[in-house]
């Protein structure tokens, strides 16, 4: 394809008018020339022989008649070995070589390799000359850290290939050819085992999709036996500033059960993922045995990282996930905040002048939310095994209002609803999922049976705790007030959780299962008590002792102790009823 | 010699539009007219029609203005002839000093490299039992004062400024009343600190361009500083003014808002400031506190909402004391478990304890019963604001931690507090054991 050039005709904010030659396409990358800089741009409209792009980086300093390079490509990242363990801004530049070239700030125009082209990576073939393969099959492995790091047929290449060649065991760098592949047409592929891939287009080299009912532990007790999130599900969690989001989605970065995490930091504070990238280094992960580092990719575009590559993060990070998510591996997605890249795209559709929605986001908003999400997913490939993409991602809603366009259109398409509620923060009830206005469409890690109950309790207590606001404890039945005792108890104990405690904060699911079992035994016990007062203290002993128990490794004997001594003090106040 | 433009086709609000050429996006130009001279920037282009945002504004300027292009975008001076100066928004002395034109700097320029910065581990001092005990203020933080208008969030900014040890303190006035920069200059002056302050100041009377300018000035200036390994510490009031200058600027050029009427580019615009604060791998910080008033004290509003998105934590300022619910440091917990033993135990228990006092009061309001331990909350109440939220009160982190021992031990028994046994032991006052129980009941409801 012949590449185009253009002109500059029009500036205003990120967003060029360009006159242009040749054939263009939509989505097309292009670079306005600024002296020695180049600003990468992509198309975002085509009108007659103009075109509107927006510019990912400071537009200040172009002029009228400026020159702009298109390039042929639609806006692509990387794939290889070497993506693990890496911080990249939302374009895949790697941040820290960034660092070492241009200091302490950014410089436009300034862009790097994702992968390290000098770095030579083991690779051992898997594939033999004359085998047929489609795109995603294994030609051969690459250890990368503590994965078998699958080296594939290019994702882009069509049809029934043949291997003509394929090179023996050895060293390569990324660009090195590893084999030789023939078309149908007979047209020979040298393949490298770096390829390119566009971030707006969902990698769909397997072979089949499959419902998502498998449990994605977290090891929060309140997400997995209350609000679970399944392996290749989607889910999220809107809640006003200051409610736990980040928390939230740094914790289940920590302890989730899968191979591979990627954090995209989309437009919000840059100090938060220098916590994650300076802290992570340092923190083993137990499964592994080695740094939780070897297992995260962090794509960070903070809220003053220019605006229009916002967008390209959250596409950058579901790339790279689904690119692991081709080697058989569980990936998770965690994005803070979808709502800045929402508000990157409202911010782009005003400077074209597009008829506004609510709230004036574009009226695509939905279309562009869901597709987003559409490409979490539990799939099998093309040589049966299976793995997965769960994507999270926060919403900050104006105002702490569910009832605005980012949150509605994401409660549209996610399989679970993590709502912060600001009174559950501020009274410090971590983390602070409101138990009963969210929900979730994936299977639990306990018992449903069990679950049922313990939300039939919690919707009554908070009901009588309601009533008594207006009655008093005076006007309130022993019953009811008992039934009230038992919710807070629940929470106390099982929906909160001390993610400063080192026992406490990753809760195992066999852990989930046996510790909310023996809960709802307890308080299944017939209670009698002399008064209000006799019944608070008795809950207010429980809820210390229970917290204790919490506080303490499975496998320590204590365990069993502290759970004799729940019996017992349930005993106490049973046995004379 | 550059070009000297002479006709201008459109003039809205604070833009005129001239037809020139070889014209770069954000390029600064004078425009002269009978009212005088202002800079004016470059906000749009197309084809050959150029959009100028003129800073002195737009009133009084004629068809026939004099537009001459600069070559540059917005500068400021940066040497350390600085201290002690005033300025406006544009760089332009308020003061009797002379122009500064020496080293001039890029404002607004590229934000920090994330992997230059590093995990903030100094706290900031205040005095403040609020913030010293229960929100710890931390080096290179953001933080906003949240407040109604009338409250004394200027006077509490000065305040903190004086007593934190910084090297370079920066104000920027935005909307100020000239009262209220009068106030600062001579608070500063006679505490002996304008020697190492440099103030950029929009009053309510300037031109509402120079407003937007700045915020960009301060912080352009407060990292250079930073870059020479000073610790800075920013002060910007009122953010709310900033904000409010964006919307004027945004419905006169005809932008679709977002949310009563403010751009739906709020939460970028403030947070490319805020986001300026920053400690250094190798370097000093920036420390950025803020005054955003609520227009009628409603948090939802979207300039309190959107900073409170984007700061690090929020000071509540109501009724002249600092809240203690609502209120947050984010980065206090970087900090408050280095300082002092007891200092976590001491935070937690007492705004517990506080939360007690204030359903109580709220039972006894609806008129139900007080129990004996209602009656030691209310007791409890009445000292905490007085001892720890009164902002009269001015005493070390140290001092306060003291002082809330006794509180306590004159309020309540141990055990009553939750405080872990190991503490108690270390700090509970001695004399005061058991004090609680010869105290008369005070209020019976
Ligand atoms: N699980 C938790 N345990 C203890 N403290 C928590 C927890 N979650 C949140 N917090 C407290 O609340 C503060 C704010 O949390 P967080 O940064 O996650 O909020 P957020 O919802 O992401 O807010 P924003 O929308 O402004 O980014 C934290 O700094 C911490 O002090
Ligand atoms: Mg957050």
């Amino acid at each position: 394809m012949s590449k185009s050039n253009g002109t500059i005709v029009g500036v205003n904010g990120n967003m060029l008018t360009v006159q242009f030659s040749d054939a263009i396409s939509q989505n097309e990358v292009g670079y306005a020339v600024l002296d020695d800089r180049r600003l990468m741009s992509e198309v975002v409209r085509i009108k007659g022989q103009f075109a509107d792009m927006q510019v990912f980086e400071d537009t200040a300093g172009l002029r009228i008649g400026g020159p702009v390079e298109f390039t042929g490509d639609l806006l692509s990242v990387e794939l290889g070995p070497g993506l693990l363990t890496q911080i990249f801004d939302g374009l895949q530049n790697p941040l820290p070589r960034l660092a070492e070239e241009c200091g302490f700030f950014l410089q436009r125009g300034m862009y790097m390799d994702a992968l390290p082209r000098d770095t030579k990576w083991a690779f051992t073939p898997v594939a033999e000359v004359g085998a047929t393969l489609t795109a995603g099959e294994t030609l051969g492995t690459v250890p990368e850290g503590i994965y078998e790091h699958r080296i594939m047929v290019p994702f882009a290449l069509p049809g029934v290939l043949t291997v003509e060649e394929i090179t023996v065991a050895g060293e390569f760098t990324v660009t090195e050819t590893v084999a030789k592949l023939k078309d149908d047409r007979g047209e020979i592929h040298e393949v490298a085992m770096m390829q390119r891939w566009p971030v707006k287009i969902p990698i769909t080299a397997y072979s089949d999709r499959l419902r998502p009912d498998e449990p994605l532990v977290t090891k929060i007790r309140l997400v997995d036996t209350f609000f679970p999130v399944a392996r290749g599900g989607t889910y999220c969690i809107p809640g006003p500033f200051g409610a736990g989001k980040t928390v939230l989605q740094q914790i289940t970065s920590r302890h989730a059960e899968v191979d591979i995490v990627v954090i995209a930091a989309c437009g919000e504070r840059a100090g938060e993922v220098v916590e994650t990238l300076r802290e992570f280094p340092e923190i083993i992960d137990p499964k592994t045995g080695k740094s939780l580092m070897e297992r995260t990719v962090i794509i960070c575009n903070t809220s003053s990282m220019p605006v229009a590559a916002r967008e390209a993060s959250v596409y950058t990070a579901v790339t790279l996930a689904e690119y692991y998510r081709q080697m058989g591996l569980d990936v998770l997605l965690l994005a803070d905040s979808t709502s800045r890249w929402a508000q990157a795209l409202r911010e782009a559709s005003g400077r074209l002048e597009e008829i506004p929605g609510e709230e004036a986001f574009p009226a695509y908003l939905e279309s562009v939310i869901a597709s987003f999400y559409e490409r979490g997913g539990v799939v099998t490939l093309k040589d049966g095994s299976r793995g997965s993409v769960t994507i999270g991602g926060s919403v900050s809603p104006a105002g702490g209002n569910f009832d605005e366009p980012v949150t509605q259109a994401t409660l549209k398409v996610v399989g679970a609803f993590h709502g912060l509620s600001r009174a559950r923060s501020d009274a410090r009830r971590y983390p602070a999922i409101d138990p009963l206005d969210s929900w979730s469409k994936y299977p639990s890690v306990v018992d449903d049976d069990l679950v049922e109950n313990a939300r039939q309790i919690l919707r009554n207590g908070s009901e009588i705790d309601q009533m008594m606001k207006v009655v008093g404890e005076e006007g309130t039945t022993i019953d009811d007030f008992l039934v009230y005792l038992k919710s807070e108890y629940i929470d106390s104990v099982f929906l909160q959780q001390d993610a400063f405690d080192a026992v406490d904060e990753a809760t195992s699911a066999d852990r989930q299962k046996h510790v909310f079992q023996a809960i709802a035994d307890l308080l299944n016990r017939p209670m009698q008590f002399e008064n209000k007062d006799a019944a608070r203290r008795f809950f207010h002993q429980l809820t210390q002792t229970t917290k204790d128990w919490n506080r303490v490794r499975m496998d320590a004997p204590e365990f069993a102790d502290l759970q004799k001594q729940l019996e017992n003090q349930v005993a106490e106040v049973s046995n004379h009823a | 010699m550059r070009k000297v433009y002479q006709e201008v086709e459109n003039i809205a609000g604070n833009v005129i539009n001239i037809r020139a050429r070889d014209v770069a996006y954000k390029e600064l130009a004078v425009v002269e007219s009978s009212m005088g001279t202002s800079l004016a920037q470059v906000i749009r282009l197309q084809h050959d029609e150029v959009s100028l945002q003129v800073f002195a504004g737009a009133r009084g300027i004629a068809t026939d203005a004099r537009v001459r292009f600069l070559g540059h975008s917005m500068r400021t001076a940066f040497s350390d002839n600085l201290m002690g100066r005033i300025f406006n928004g544009g760089g332009l002395p308020r003061d009797n000093g002379p122009a500064l034109t020496d080293n001039l700097i890029e404002i607004g320029g590229p934000s920090v490299n994330p992997s230059k910065r590093i995990i903030p581990t100094n706290m900031v001092r205040t005095g403040i039992p609020m913030i010293d005990v229960f929100n710890t203020l931390v080096e290179s933080q953001k933080l906003p004062i949240f407040s109604v208008a009338g409250e004394p969030y200027n006077e509490l900014l000065a305040r903190i400024a004086l007593q934190a040890e910084a090297d370079v303190i920066i104000l920027g006035g935005m909307g100020l009343k000239h009262d209220d920069y009068l106030f600062f200059r001579d608070t500063l002056e006679e505490s002996g600190a304008l020697s190492r302050t440099v103030m950029f100041v929009h009053t309510a009377s300037d031109p509402i361009v120079e407003c937007l300018l700045v915020p960009d000035s301060a912080l352009a200036v407060a990292e250079q500083f930073a870059l020479e390994g000073k610790r800075v510490l920013v002060l910007l009031t009122d953010m709310t003014n900033f904000a409010d200058a964006m919307k004027e600027i945004a419905i006169t050029m005809e932008q679709i808002p977002s949310n009563r009427g403010y751009p739906g580019d709020l939460y970028s615009q403030l947070a490319s400031r805020y986001e300026k604060a920053v400690d250094f791998d190798g370097a000093g910080s920036i420390t950025i506190l803020a005054a955003t008033t609520m227009p009628g004290d409603d948090v939802t509003h979207p300039v309190p909402d959107n900073t409170g998105y984007i700061t690090e934590g929020q000071f509540y300022l109501r009724n002249g004391r600092i809240e203690p619910f609502g209120s947050l440091s984010r980065l206090k917990q970087m900090v408050n478990g280095d300082t002092r033993d007891d200092h976590r135990a001491i935070m937690n228990s007492m705004l517990q304890l506080y939360a007690d006092y204030k359903s109580t009061l709220e039972k006894q309001s609806m008129g139900f019963r007080m129990s004996e331990w209602d009656g030691k909350l209310l007791e409890y109440g009445a000292k905490f604001e007085k001892g720890m939220m009164d902002l009269s009160v001015n005493i070390s982190l140290e001092e306060a931690l003291d002082y809330g021992w006794q509180i306590l031990s004159e309020c309540f028994e141990p055990m009553e507090t939750g405080i872990q046994s190991k503490l108690i032991d270390q700090f509970w006052p001695k004399d005061n054991a058991g004090a609680a129980e010869e105290k008369p009941e005070l209020v019976e409801a």
